[in-house]
């Protein structure tokens, strides 16, 4: 008996354990899931600004014939840019991001259109590594805490091909935060950037809304060069609110998913200690028996004249047996 | 007319500057213009330049690595991915980055990597000396 107790109260203290860590894992991401958003929070000044000169850019008549706002009629090849997390433990954060990037490779599958994959994230990388997908680029190491650098080394790597005519289309798929308590998987047209869009980024959706009409401004140099160079920065810039949406999203799904283990954690400790319990009064009251049944034994032993006086016990018949 | 325009400087990661300011001058790809309030609008594209912006009472300024800028009536809005203020800069880094940009240059005079990198590491110098000077 006193042995079941001893690998109860070992199992009791590794979920006590593990239980600390869970729950540092949660206070973690608590406060970070605070400045992820801080960061987020302070991308948008800049995409609102390149917003507006993009749009303004575009009432100028700039652009009409830009290979990264024209929607190509034939579309061939769709790249993926899936943005997943380096680690897990934060419960289905991974997974519905994957499950939303095969679903679209799906689609675009049955409409016989070839798919370009490019991973963020080490849990997407080894997905699609273990199931042999053809990846063509791989970012890791910085998804907790995205740096503009990163949203700009994605967006030329997705550019190039995209420019080149080997990509048609390129798709983003992150986890969109709402709100602590909400994120969701989007998915979203990167290239060809689309104008109608703009209104609807991630940022804020009424970055001008007084219908002030773009006065007619002076360019330097010449609209269709300033586009030019604005494009490629414009779509770093959404990247990068990708990035910061994602992060934040995984902050969340991270102490959601530790807060459910430390809960279960301290459930498991209840019900196992009430077990331990049981098990340890279960072993009080053999040994007590033992012992009274033992000195009995003995009793009897020195004073067989006086056995006819005690009434037998089975106690009587085990210890002497 | 107002003296005085609203200025903002803002990187992708955070806002530099935020205020009124009376003038700034910045040099765009074609070369080093100035805004006074009620210039008229317009969009430029920013070549790797100190941007400062006169205040009433003192001057900011910021270590600009291309960008944009639009004006339109009394706001200035600066662009850029990479911009720094002048107390971010690692003058050592800048140094030696300098002297590496005029090695590599000093042997192949038409590597336009190593230019920009000198063009980069002399406007950190600029700008971090120009607030310690």
């Amino acid at each position: 008996m006193a042995g079941q107790e001893r690998v109860l109260r070992r199992r009791i203290r590794s979920v006590q354990s593990t239980k600390k860590i869970t729950r540092a894992m949660e206070l973690i991401a608590a406060s970070r899931i605070v400045r992820a958003q801080g960061r987020v929070q302070a991308a948008v000044p800049y995409s609102d600004a390149i917003t507006e000169v993009v749009r303004d850019l575009a009432a100028a008549g700039a652009g009409r014939d830009s290979p990264l706002l024209t929607p190509r009629p034939d579309i061939k090849k769709v790249a993926h840019v899936v943005v997943a997390a380096d680690r897990g433990l934060c419960g289905g954060y991974n997974s519905s991001v994957i499950r939303a990037a095969e679903g679209s490779m799906r689609e675009h599958g049955q409409l016989g259109r070839d798919y370009g994959l490019v991973v963020v994230g080490r849990k997407a990388e080894s997905y699609f590594r273990y199931r042999n997908f053809r990846i063509d680029g791989v970012f890791t190491g910085f998804t907790d805490q995205p740096h503009y650098e990163d949203a700009r080394n994605i967006a030329r790597a997705v550019e190039g091909p995209f420019l080149a005519g080997e990509y048609d289309l390129v798709e983003l798929i992150y986890t969109r935060f709402v709100s602590a308590g909400r994120q969701e998987v989007v998915v979203r047209p990167m290239m060809p950037l689309d104008l109608q869009i703009l209104e609807g980024g991630d940022a804020r959706p009424d970055a001008r809304d007084d219908g002030s009409v773009p006065a007619s401004y002076e360019f330097e140099p010449s609209p269709e060069e300033i586009l030019i160079q604005l494009l490629p920065v414009y779509a770093e810039a959404r990247l990068y609110a990708a990035l910061l949406n994602a992060a934040a999203s995984e902050h969340a799904a991270r102490q959601r998913a530790m807060k459910a283990a430390t809960d279960n954690a301290d459930d498991l400790i209840t019900s196992l200690t009430r077990v331990m319990n049981r098990a340890r009064q279960d072993a009080i009251t053999s040994e007590i028996m033992e012992i009274v049944g033992g000195a009995e034994a003995l009793r009897q032993a020195k004073h067989p004249a006086e056995q006819a006086l005690v009434l037998p016990t089975e106690h009587d018949s085990g210890a002497a047996a | 007319m107002a003296n005085t325009m609203n200025v903002m400087v803002v990187s992708p990661e955070q806002v530099l500057f935020e205020g009124e300011g009376e003038m700034v001058v910045c040099r765009t790809t074609e070369g080093q213009i100035a805004f006074l309030p009620g210039h008229t609008p317009l969009l430029a594209a920013l070549g790797t330049a100190k941007v400062r912006v006169i205040q009433p009472d003192g001057e900011f300024t910021v270590a600009v690595h291309e960008g944009f800028v639009e004006v339109t009536g009394d706001r200035v809005v600066i662009l850029s991915d990479v911009a720094e203020l002048p107390d971010q800069i690692d003058v050592e880094r800048a140094r030696s980055a300098k002297q590496r940009a005029e090695s590599e240059l000093s042997s192949d005079p038409e590597n336009e990597a190593s230019k920009s990198a000198l063009a980069r590491a002399d406007l950190r110098l600029e700008v971090a000396e120009g607030v310690s000077g």
